[in-house]
C-alpha cells in the first residue's frame, strides 16, 4: 500500500461528498432516498423543479458516489450508498477525537503548570502536613 | 464533569467554532497555546502521531507552523498561519491554512479566553472563506441527517444553534 496516494485519494473522496452535501436540494434528495429508492420522477414532485434540473442535481451525486441506479430499468430508480457519507462521518469523529484528546492533555499540563507556579510562588518549605493538600492550597489561593 | 465537555457549534453561516471550560486562569492557558515547548506537549495529535514541528513567532505579522507525523508509516500533515492579532492572555487571531486542504481558501482562526472563578472558558473559533467552504468542512452532513451513522454526529454537534 501506499500511504500518500492512498491519503490522497481519500480525500478527493471527501472533497466529493462534501462538495455534494453542500446544496439543500441535494440533501433533501438524499433524505427522500434514505426511506427507498425513487425514480426521477417521483423525486422531482416534491420539489418546485424540473425533472432535468433534477436529473444535474442526481448526477452530482452519483459521481460523489452518493446513490447509484436499481435494478429496474424501466423506472431507473436512483438509490442511497451509505459509504462515502459514513467516511465523511467518520472523519468528522475524528475532528471531534483530535480535540478531545488533545484538550484532555492539556487539562493535565495546566495542572502540573498551575502546580509548578505554586511552588514558585511559595518557596518556603512546607512541612508534611500541607504538603499533601493539593486541595487546601486551591482553596487558599482562589480567596 | 460536564462543564469540561467540548461543544462543536457554528454560530454564524462561515463558522465552526469550540468551547471548552478548563479548570485553570486563562494566563495559563495563553501561555499553553502559545509557548511552542508546551503546545507540543498537548496538541501532538491521536494515539500514534506525533509533533515533530512547532513553529511560533508570536507577533503581529508573526508565522507559526505545526506538522504532525503518524509515526507508524511516516504520513505527515501539516498547517500553518499568519498572527494577525495578540491581546495576552485574552485573545489571539491568526490565519489557517493545512498543506492538504480540502477547502478552498484560507480560514481565520481566533482563540478567545474569558476567565471567571479560576476556571476559562475557551472558544476557539473558525472562519471560512464562505458559507459553502464552511458547509464543505463541517456542517453539510448534519444537516442531511440521511443515514443512522448521523446519530454520532447529532452528538457531535449537540451544542448547534
Amino acid at each position: 500500500m501506499e500511504p500518500i496516494g492512498y491519503v490522497k485519494g481519500a480525500l478527493a473522496q471527501l472533497d466529493a461528498t462534501f462538495a455534494a452535501l453542500a446544496d439543500p436540494t441535494r440533501r433533501a434528495i438524499l433524505a427522500r432516498l434514505a426511506s427507498g429508492e425513487a425514480s426521477v420522477n417521483e423525486l422531482a414532485e416534491p420539489f418546485a423543479m424540473s425533472q432535468p434540473a433534477i436529473s444535474k442535481h442526481l448526477k452530482v451525486l452519483e459521481r460523489a458516489g452518493l446513490i447509484s441506479r436499481g435494478l429496474d430499468a424501466q423506472r431507473r430508480p436512483r438509490k442511497l450508498e451509505a459509504k462515502p457519507l459514513a467516511e465523511a462521518n467518520e472523519w468528522l469523529e475524528r475532528y471531534r477525537q483530535f480535540w478531545e484528546v488533545s484538550f484532555g492533555r492539556l487539562d493535565a499540563l495546566l495542572l502540573e503548570m498551575a502546580d509548578a507556579e505554586l511552588k514558585t510562588r511559595q518557596p518556603k518549605t512546607l512541612d508534611s502536613r500541607t504538603h499533601g493538600k493539593k486541595r487546601g492550597h486551591t482553596k487558599r489561593n482562589r480567596k | 464533569m460536564n462543564s469540561d465537555k467540548l461543544q462543536i457549534t457554528t454560530p454564524s453561516d462561515r463558522e465552526i467554532a469550540l468551547t471548552r471550560v478548563f479548570n485553570a486562569p486563562r494566563r495559563l492557558v495563553f501561555d499553553a497555546f502559545t509557548k511552542p515547548e508546551l503546545v507540543k506537549r498537548w496538541l501532538s495529535g491521536l494515539p500514534g502521531w506525533s509533533m515533530p514541528v512547532c513553529e511560533i513567532d508570536l507577533r503581529v505579522g508573526g508565522k507559526y507552523r505545526y506538522v504532525w507525523r503518524q509515526d507508524s508509516d511516516g504520513t505527515e500533515m501539516g498547517m500553518g498561519g499568519v498572527y494577525r492579532e495578540i491581546v495576552k492572555p485574552e485573545r489571539i487571531v491568526a490565519t489557517e491554512k493545512f498543506d492538504q486542504a480540502w477547502y478552498s481558501g484560507e480560514a481565520v482562526g481566533t482563540v478567545s479566553l474569558v476567565e471567571q472563578g479560576g476556571k476559562t472558558t475557551l472558544t476557539q473559533t473558525m472562519l471560512y472563506e464562505s458559507k459553502e467552504t464552511r458547509d464543505a468542512v463541517l456542517k453539510s452532513p448534519m444537516e442531511s441527517g440521511v443515514a443512522a451513522s448521523y446519530d454520532r454526529l447529532a452528538d457531535l454537534l449537540g451544542g448547534t444553534k
